[in-house]
């Protein structure tokens, strides 16, 4: 479903990606994992919109991403939950709900979309008015992924969604990730937490420095020595 | 010296005064509804929005003195061409200076100050044009005359706020509004194209300026250096009231007619001015980021 | 060629020029030169390290009018009247500016406080009309023919010529001083980062009065050179928004970042107006019977074009650029050696 081939980029005069390539397959759910700095979130980045590609092919569906104004790839069903989650501070739940379905192809269905996530999110519902800013990170999270569900997308990149959680929360959180998966909503997972996100997806890459150093299944990731070294602090 | 204030303060002209602080609150809030879309949107100020109402009072002279327009579509008109201003200078100004230091986009501005003095003197001339419309004046008792134009001005100005009250809040593009000025790298993940948002609410500020002139040209002579009469005030009010914030606005308005019709009223109107302005830099100083900011 | 050659070499020139034979409108045109020369220089004292002030147009107006009051008031000689003026912008300067560094307001907010400073001190003028004036302005008593020192005025243009002549090196010197002094350290590092100074040591709040108040200082002297030249002040000459952005635009032309910046800003400036007027004519043009130009806004135009110009080309000025385009040079040829 998602291709991304041989994508260079980065900030100004500094590269952060260096010539990555990986698939996502439909229903799948993959991992990029990797230390800090390694360019994970330039990789999510590059894959929404938010900076340009310096070189490489991104293709949704078999249609180039790159070529299409930045601010239409939602519209091509890819929905970004941004590190930190980024949700609007100032703005109720509602409202934040109401911007993920903002384009106008996806404004007719918002009632619908609305009810699905606050299935998904009950608590969500509780808090509907409640100013974003004034919640628990826990709660904003939530309410990020809510967000980008709106647009009913057809592949859900997750950027880092265990930082700055306690670690009840993260747990939480990919339960919650599980729930999703198991909608059939496919998923592109940023993590560093490697024990939480490799429980959840299928496969993962390992990105190390702006390279893609390696890839596996779960299973592979999980028993691999080096892996444990690294990530894991076996 | 006591007498005599006691006295003025409760005389029946100085009821008139308060009413017509209310009413001049009213046009204050109008000018400064713009102002303060574009100052909490797009973080800029925009020095010149003065001069871009004094375009727009032009406009509708000339539409309507000159050109027999009858005056409602002349303000109209009016408010079409103020939109189109606001939207040309962002495009061609402001649009570029986005990643500025904040002190060169008010300074680029200040050169569209200059310019639309320049350009309106060389078009129209240093002559006073008055549009020759008067309203005249509505007598609640018998000592008490209130000016229809400000009477105008002040439900115009009510009406208007709460109509941006509704469009900011109830519409997609007004969520939209609201949350660029929050988090402007993310609105792309929202679909949101963030030059053609910019661009509309430049516009809308734009326009709101027409309306400020559509009143303005009603009680005023215009001439191309009347923007420095109300253009400090206008900026002021915004900051006072805290930027983005219309209800402050709305309510620095008014304190600050007040100041300046009950200070013109125990003396010469420039002291109204005087003490409106030395509140104003107190006021700075107490909360420098307006009265009435939300803490953040 | 070296910074202080180059200075010392254009006031010789500047020391010769007026008995070469010039005439009184040239001479004229180069007094006001150096004198807002040294109005920019003082602003730009400011201004370099991020005190963006809108309001120098009150300090000129305190130095003007004050000196004028008191002569024609209470017949007080210039030489004790403008350093009362001086003294009395220092005060304002100090009333406005404490609060602000205390507060930590900066950036464009400062920027608006000293334009409602700037409105004030106008709106005073006007509320005052009886004695000052008001907007028609005011006019120091003319002392009778020939000059004075104690009344420090003169018929002659020449004297006020060198007077102007050491007043702007005068400028020069003092805004060398401080870009050579410690305060230069310690300012740039709080325009840097203001927080960090103050964790480092850094006098925050006293640094930047004292660079305020000296600013304003001198902008006061030459408000009142200005008034004793022209012997004529009035609100909108000297004070309000047009004059603070005048002052503004000309060191954003000149070149913020080096002593001769602001001057070359006038130079800019000032020959820009005079060029328009001649050419243009203050007059009015009909192109056919119901449109007429009047073509005395066509230099403000222009600067408004300019500035704007400037603004997103060439925000260090003129100067700046070209330094840029030098050490750019300079270090690619290092490069390549």
């Amino acid at each position: 479903m998602l291709n991304v081939q041989n994508v260079s980029a980065g900030y100004g005069k500094f590269q952060a990606l260096f010539d990555v390539s990986l698939d996502v397959g439909a229903g799948e759910a993959v991992a990029v994992i990797g230390p800090n700095g390694a360019g994970k979130s330039t990789l999510m980045r590059v894959i929404s919109g938010m900076i340009p590609a310096m070189a490489g092919q991104i293709e949704m569906e078999h249609k180039s991403i790159l070529d299409a104004p930045a601010h239409k790839i939602v519209g091509m069903g890819i929905a970004h939950v941004p590190e930190n989650r980024r949700l609007f501070p100032r703005m109720t739940v509602e409202d934040n709900l109401r911007m993920g379905c903002f384009m106008p192809q996806f404004r007719e269905r918002f009632e619908e979309r609305r009810s699905f996530v606050y299935d998904l999110f009950p608590r969500m519902k509780e808090r509907r008015d409640q100013i974003a800013g004034t919640m628990s990170g826990g709660e904003q999270q939530m309410c990020a992924i809510g967000r980008a569900l709106m647009s009913d997308p057809k592949i859900l990149l997750m950027d880092e969604p265990s930082a700055g959680l306690a670690p009840v929360v993260v747990h939480q959180v990919f339960d919650l990730i599980e729930k999703i998966r198991s909608e059939g909503l496919t998923v592109l997972i940023v993590e560093q937490n490697v024990r939480q996100v490799l429980r959840v997806v299928d496969r993962a890459y390992i990105l190390e420095s702006g390279k893609l150093h390696s890839e596996g299944t779960s299973d592979e990731l999980l028993q691999s020595k080096e892996i444990q070294k690294s990530f894991m602090g076996v | 010296m006591m007498a005599e204030f006691m006295d003025g303060l409760f005389s029946i002209f100085f009821v008139e005064t308060l009413i017509n602080a209310l009413l001049l609150g009213g046009v204050f809030a109008l000018l400064s509804l713009g102002l303060n879309l574009i100052f909490g949107v797009i973080d800029v100020v925009w020095i010149c929005y003065a001069e871009i109402i004094m375009l727009g009072m032009y406009a509708i002279f000339f539409l309507h003195a000159e050109g027999g327009m009858p005056i409602i579509l002349a303000a109209c008109c009016g408010i079409g061409v103020t939109a189109l201003i606001g939207w040309l200078t962002h495009r061609f100004v402001i649009g570029y200076l986005l990643q500025a230091e904040p002190i060169n986009q008010l300074l680029a501005t200040g050169g569209l100050l200059f310019f639309f003095q320049g350009a309106a003197m060389v078009v129209f001339g240093i002559e006073f044009r008055n549009v020759g419309v008067s309203l005249g004046s509505l007598s609640v008792t018998e000592d008490i005359y209130l000016s229809w134009t400000r009477l105008l001005s002040f439900v115009l100005a009510t009406l208007t706020v709460v109509v941006l009250y509704l469009f900011l809040s109830r519409s997609y593009l007004g969520a939209a509004i609201r949350a660029i000025s929050q988090d402007r790298e993310i609105m792309i993940l929202m679909g949101v194209d963030t030059k053609k948002l910019y661009l509309l609410t430049s516009a809308i500020g734009g326009g709101l300026a027409g309306l400020a002139a559509a009143l303005l040209v009603l009680q005023y002579d215009v001439h191309p250096f009347i923007g420095l009469s109300f253009g400090p005030i206008t900026f002021m009010i915004c900051v006072m009231g805290g930027l983005g914030n219309m209800v402050g606005g709305f309510l620095a308005a008014f304190v600050f007619s007040l100041l300046i019709t009950v200070g013109g009223y125990f003396a010469e109107l420039e002291w109204g001015y005087v003490m409106a302005f030395t509140f104003f830099i107190a006021a700075m100083f107490a909360r420098p980021k307006g009265l009435f900011a939300r803490n953040s | 060629m070296n910074n202080k050659t180059l200075i010392a070499a254009i006031a010789a020139i500047l020391c010769v020029l007026p008995f070469v034979g010039l005439d009184n409108y040239h001479l004229h045109l180069i007094i006001m030169i150096l004198i807002w020369s040294f109005v920019y220089t003082a602003w730009s004292i400011m201004g370099r390290f991020g005190l963006v002030s809108l309001g120098h147009g009150a300090f000129m107006a305190i130095g003007g009018y004050v000196t004028a009051l008191l002569w024609n008031e209470l017949g007080l000689s210039p030489w004790v009247s403008i350093p009362v003026a001086m003294i009395g912008a220092a005060g304002l300067a100090v009333l406005i500016g404490y609060p602000c560094f205390r507060f930590r307001i900066t950036g464009h907010y400062f920027a608006l406080v000293t334009l409602a400073l700037a409105e004030v001190v106008r709106q005073v003028i006007v509320a005052t009309r009886d004695t000052t004036g008001g907007s028609l302005g005011y006019t120091p008593e003319s002392h009778g023919e020939g000059w004075s020192v104690y009344a420090f005025q003169s018929d002659d243009r020449i004297t006020f010529y060198f007077v102007a002549l050491v007043v702007w090196l005068m400028g020069i010197v003092i805004w060398r001083t401080v870009d050579q002094s410690m305060s230069y350290y310690a300012l740039e590092a709080i325009s840097e980062d203001e927080d960090a100074s103050a964790a480092v040591g850094v006098q925050v709040t006293k640094e930047k009065l004292k660079v305020t108040i000296l600013s304003a200082m001198m902008t006061a002297f030459a408000g009142a050179l200005y008034c004793q030249y022209q012997m004529f002040i009035s609100p909108s000459t000297i004070g309000g928004i047009g004059l603070s952005l005048q002052i503004v635009f000309g060191v954003v032309v000149g070149g913020i970042y080096s002593a001769l910046g602001p001057t070359i800003g006038a130079v800019i400036t000032l020959m820009l107006a005079e060029v328009l007027r001649i050419w243009m004519g203050a007059g009015v043009v009909c192109m056919t019977e119901r449109v007429c130009l009047n073509l005395a806004g066509v230099p403000l135009l222009v600067y408004g074009i300019m500035l704007v110009l400037f603004i997103i080309f060439l925000p260090k000025g003129i100067v700046g650029a070209c330094t840029d385009q030098w050490r750019e040079m300079k270090s690619n040829r290092k490069a390549s050696v």
